[in-house]
Formats: structure tokens, C-alpha cells, sequence
């Protein structure tokens, strides 16, 4: 409980000490009764039934299909939070250039990225390639294309195949990430960057270094002070996202453990939703609570001038907003 | 590659799409502030059951994806325990994807506020306890009004984050806008208009967020707390 909102009422007398033991008791009734209702519901539908909930005791359950699921969660969330935080450095600063031709282009691709949905842009990497690959075999970037898949996207998985492109769940889900989730970082570098008091750059130009120094040097060992929480935050944000390759069929753990284990043991999807939610709150809060650490560690650091943007705070407002303010990730 | 002929042509279906996805949005607009603002008054009470209820919701909502929210809200109550809000499918699993998606930025909303609230000076909740306002009144006449003003800009971050999340419906048999773009690119004869289509639905989208985050920075500006 914050101080804020302690002040907001007097430590209880008598009559406040009664009023509020009987909002408890109204609130515990009709909480008890949401609760009851939901429960009856729940036992007419059978879904108390002991094989319903049973699988989930079983070993070759969390083997086979949980546990790859989890893997594969982690796998996408691990290569897309660093290619996504390579993308936002790059893209970050380039926003932050002295020349217009770098900094122009930058601002469009991140705001044109965080403008659109994520689901679209997995939607684009997913289905589109290997419906306009065929065209551009055929055209002078054929070459070119197949160059290009074969010696970077394969990577990640792409194949070509007389000129189509086929594109693994895998890959469309670390596309979609990276790119969403990278014009984010890259505004909470930007943010972080100039949230940095400016008498440091000057003093870093006084002493004769260049701008590549000054960043290199000054400013971004601060910055990254100041964003790590923000970034943190957003990597939760990202690991939550993965879920989204369940309608790519991409086999997360959204996918084994809502589609897989319901349709292999007699449609289970209550309970099947409820070890997966709990799996996820479980990782998520651990992250979570990593972030709130690292916040109150640098918020004790006396190395740097750098105010942190806390650990509530996760992004810089939302495209066509210029005003300052601090966002949740959603 | 840029042929915008098939685009034109299920033109119809694209703009139905988003149609549906605005009023999902409208809808979950107006549902997760009241539910939000709900929130944040249970978080900040002086009865401890109902800061637990609210903190637990929160947590819970939270850090859980919103697809498996909207399946649950689908699959598992709509169809397993066949809650259903109406007959007609389309209109249940339009009142669950509803329901789902205002529960979930409904969280977000809560901890907008409640770091709005913390912006509130301390002197104002003295000032209004000191003239005998009780904690519903302080809350609803001092603390919120200027909590609400000092978030707008979050606010409509968290907005705009729900008009884009309505494209997640679509996992959760709501036919909005990424599920129209979706149904096009799975007919093997829709190959020369795939990245028109890609482009279309990405500015539709952008019709959405863009303006929407315009509105809520000028309002933010206009309605700032001078202090």
C-alpha cells in the first residue's frame, strides 16, 4: 500500500472501523456469490469431471506437449527481444542523427510500425511472402531474392523453392515482434537519451570529444540506466506477445497447451486455459519483478545523474502524441 | 505486386471488417474506463478485502496474453459453459470479445490512474480530508478529477494499444478487420493483391491510432493541471 493512498482516508475510528468491516462483509457476499454462481455453472457442465483436470498429473502431458510449448515460448521471446533491442539502438539514435536523411526515414519506420497492429505485421511476414515471391523470381530481383533468403533468412528457417518462399510460423512470429516491439525500444532509447541532463553532452563536447564519443561514452551508459526498467517492462510485453503465433499456429505454449492437450484429452479447455494463464502470470511476475529490482538498485546508484522512468512506466506515448507523459505497455 | 484491383473488388468485406473493429473499440472504450476507474477506487480503499480484490485482478489480468483472455472468454465460457449473451453466434462472441477486451484494458486503465493519483499533490487529500470530505467523496470530488487529467496522454497510449489488441479478436470468432485481411490471404487465387492488402489494412489501422493519438495529446495539453 503506497503513502499516496493512505492519505487518502484517516486511520479508522469506531464508526469507520465498523462501516468498513460491513463493505467487507457485502463485498465478500457478493464476491462469494459471483464466485458460487460460476462454480454451479461450472459442476452442471461437468467440468469438475476428474479427467478433465487429471492430465495435467500426468508426465508425458508436461514431456510431450507443455514443456516444448514453454521452450518454444521462450525460444521466439529470446531471439526476438535481441534482435528487437538491436532494433531499437539502431533506430533510437538514428532518430536522435543531425541529418535529416537519417533522422526522417528512422522516425517514419518506427512510427509507421508502432502505428500498426502487431497481428497484421505477423500476418504480412506470414502469408505474403510466398504469395508475391513467385512475381519477383520471375522480375530482375530474382537473384537477389534468392540470395537473400538463402544466406540470411534461412536463419531463421525461410526456405525458397523454385523461386516461393515459405515462411515457418517461427520466423513470422520473430518478424512481427521484432519490428512492433523494436519501434517501441527504439522511442525508449530516444527518451532515454535525452532525458539525460544536457550539461553532460556539453561537458563531454568542452573536454573535445566528438559526437560519436559523446553518445558512445556519455550518453548512452547513462541512458541505459535510465531505460533499463522501461526495457525490462517491455521484454514482458514481448514474452506475452509470443502468444499471438497461436493464430499462426505457431506450436507455443499458448498452442500446446490450449489446442493440443484439449483435443487430446476430451476437450479440457477450461482447465487446459487456467494451467496455462497460471504458467504465464508465473513468468511474467518473475520478470516483472526483476524490473522493479533493477529500478530500486539504480534509483539507489549514486554513479549516475540519470532519473529512472520507473518501473510502472514502459513506453513513451503512443503514436501522434507528442505530449510528454508515460505510457503502460499494453 | 501493387495490383490494387483485388483490394477494390472485396472492398466491401474490408470496410465491414473495420466497422466491426470499431465498435469493438468504442465499446471496449467506454466499458475498460468505467471498469478501470472501478478498479482503481477498490486499490485505493480503506477496506483491505477490496485493495486484495483489485491488486489480484490486476496481477492476474495483466500478465496474462489477452489471446488466451478472448479464447477463454470464447471457448471456454461461451462455449464450454455456454454463457452466452444471445442465440445468434455472432452476436455472443461480439459481447464476449466485448467483455474480454474491457477486462483487459481495464487493468491498464487502473494502473494509469493509479500512477495519476500519485501525481496528486498530498496537501489536496489533507485539504479534503480537513473539511470533512469522507474517502468516497474525496476520491470522487478531489483526488480522481485531477488524477484523470494528469493521465490523459498514458490514457491514450493504453487506447490506442486496445484499438490495435482488437485485431486479437479475430482468434476469438469476432470477424473485425485482421480477420477479414486473414480470410483473403488464406484464398490461394488472392496472390497479385497480397500486399495492397497489406498496405490497405495497415493505413486503415492508421486512420484508427493516429487520429486517436492526436485527439488525446491536444487533449492532454488542454486539460493539464496547472500547478
Amino acid at each position: 500500500m503506497s503513502k499516496e493512498a493512505t492519505v487518502l482516508f484517516d486511520a479508522p475510528g469506531p464508526r469507520a472501523r465498523a462501516r468498513n468491516t460491513m463493505v467487507t462483509v457485502v463485498a465478500s457476499i457478493v464476491l462469494l456469490g459471483i464466485l458460487a454462481a460460476f462454480l454451479w455453472r461450472f459442476n452442471d457442465k461437468g467440468q469438475f469431471a476428474g479427467e478433465l483436470w487429471s492430465p495435467f498429473t500426468k508426465w508425458t502431458v508436461w514431456d510431450k506437449l507443455i514443456l516444448p510449448g514453454l521452450w518454444s515460448t521462450l525460444k521466439a521471446a529470446a531471439v526476438a527481444s535481441v534482435l528487437a533491442l538491436l532494433f531499437g539502438v539502431v533506430f533510437g539514435l538514428a532518430r536522435l542523427s543531425d541529418h535529416w536523411w537519417v533522422r526522417v526515414p528512422a522516425g517514419v519506420v518506427v512510427e509507421f510500425f508502432r502505428a500498426i497492429p502487431l497481428l497484421i505485421l505477423i500476418f504480412l511476414a506470414f502469408f505474403i511472402p510466398n504469395k508475391i515471391s513467385p512475381t519477383i523470381a520471375d522480375s530482375a530481383f530474382g537473384t537477389f531474392q534468392r540470395v537473400l533468403v538463402d544466406n540470411v533468412f534461412s536463419v531463421f528457417g525461410v526456405e525458397i523453392n523454385a523461386g516461393t518462399i515459405t515462411v515457418p510460423a517461427f520466423a513470422a512470429v520473430v518478424f512481427g515482434l521484432v519490428l512492433y516491439n523494436g519501434s517501441v525500444l527504439a522511442e525508449v532509447v530516444r527518451a532515454g537519451v535525452l532525458s539525460i541532463p544536457k550539461g553532460q553532452a556539453e561537458a563531454a563536447y568542452s573536454v573535445g570529444l566528438r559526437k560519436n564519443g559523446v553518445m558512445r561514452l556519455i550518453l548512452l551508459p547513462q541512458a541505459v540506466t535510465v531505460m533499463m526498467p522501461a526495457i525490462v517492462s517491455q521484454l514482458v510485453v514481448l514474452l506475452k506477445d509470443t502468444a499471438l503465433g497461436f493464430i499462426i499456429a505457431y506450436s507455443e505454449l499458448l498452442s500446446a497447451g490450449f489446442r493440443q492437450v484439449p483435443a487430446n484429452y476430451h476437450n479440457n479447455k477450461i482447465q487446459a486455459g487456467i494451467v496455462v494463464a497460471v504458467i504465464y502470470i508465473a513468468i511474467n511476475m518473475a520478470v516483472s519483478r526483476f524490473a522493479t529490482w533493477l529500478e530500486a538498485r539504480s534509483r539507489r546508484s549514486r554513479k549516475t545523474e540519470a532519473k529512472t522512468m520507473g518501473a510502472d512506466v514502459v513506453a513513451p506515448p503512443a503514436p501522434g502524441m507528442a505530449a510528454g507523459g508515460a505510457a503502460s505497455g499494453v | 505486386m501493387f495490383d490494387f484491383g483485388p483490394f477494390f473488388d472485396n472492398i466491401d468485406q474490408i470496410l465491414e471488417g473495420f466497422w466491426a473493429t470499431i465498435r469493438l473499440a468504442a465499446l471496449s472504450a467506454v466499458l475498460s474506463l468505467l471498469i478501470g476507474t472501478l478498479l482503481v477506487s477498490f486499490r485505493v480503499a480503506p477496506v483491505p478485502l477490496l485493495r486484495v480484490v483489485g491488486t489480484g485482478y490486476v496481477n492476474i489480468v495483466r500478465n496474462t496474453p489477452l489471446t488466451l483472455v478472448l479464447l477463454m472468454c470464447s471457448l471456454g465460457l461461451n462455449d464450454v459453459l455456454a454463457l452466452k449473451f444471445s442465440d445468434n453466434p455472432s452476436t455472443t462472441y461480439y459481447w464476449w470479445a466485448v467483455l474480454g477486451l474491457s477486462g483487459y484494458t481495464a487493468a491498464f486503465v487502473c494502473e494509469s490512474l493509479r500512477a495519476g493519483i500519485n501525481t496528486v499533490p498530498l496537501g489536496q487529500a489533507e485539504a479534503a480530508r480537513s473539511v470533512g470530505l469522507t474517502f468516497s467523496q474525496s476520491l470522487r470530488i478531489v483526488i480522481l478529477p485531477q488524477a484523470f487529467r494528469s493521465v490523459i496522454a498514458p490514457l491514450g497510449s493504453v487506447m490506442i494499444a486496445m484499438i490495435k489488441n482488437t485485431t486479437v479478436a479475430s482468434a476469438a470468432s469476432y470477424a473485425e478487420a485482421a480477420a477479414v485481411m486473414k480470410d483473403l490471404l488464406d484464398q490461394p487465387s488472392f496472390t497479385s493483391g497480397a500486399l495492397p492488402l497489406f498496405i490497405g489494412v495497415a493505413i486503415g489501422f492508421m486512420i484508427l491510432t493516429l487520429p486517436t493519438g492526436f485527439f488525446f495529446g491536444w487533449l492532454h495539453k488542454r486539460m493539464a493541471v496547472a500547478r
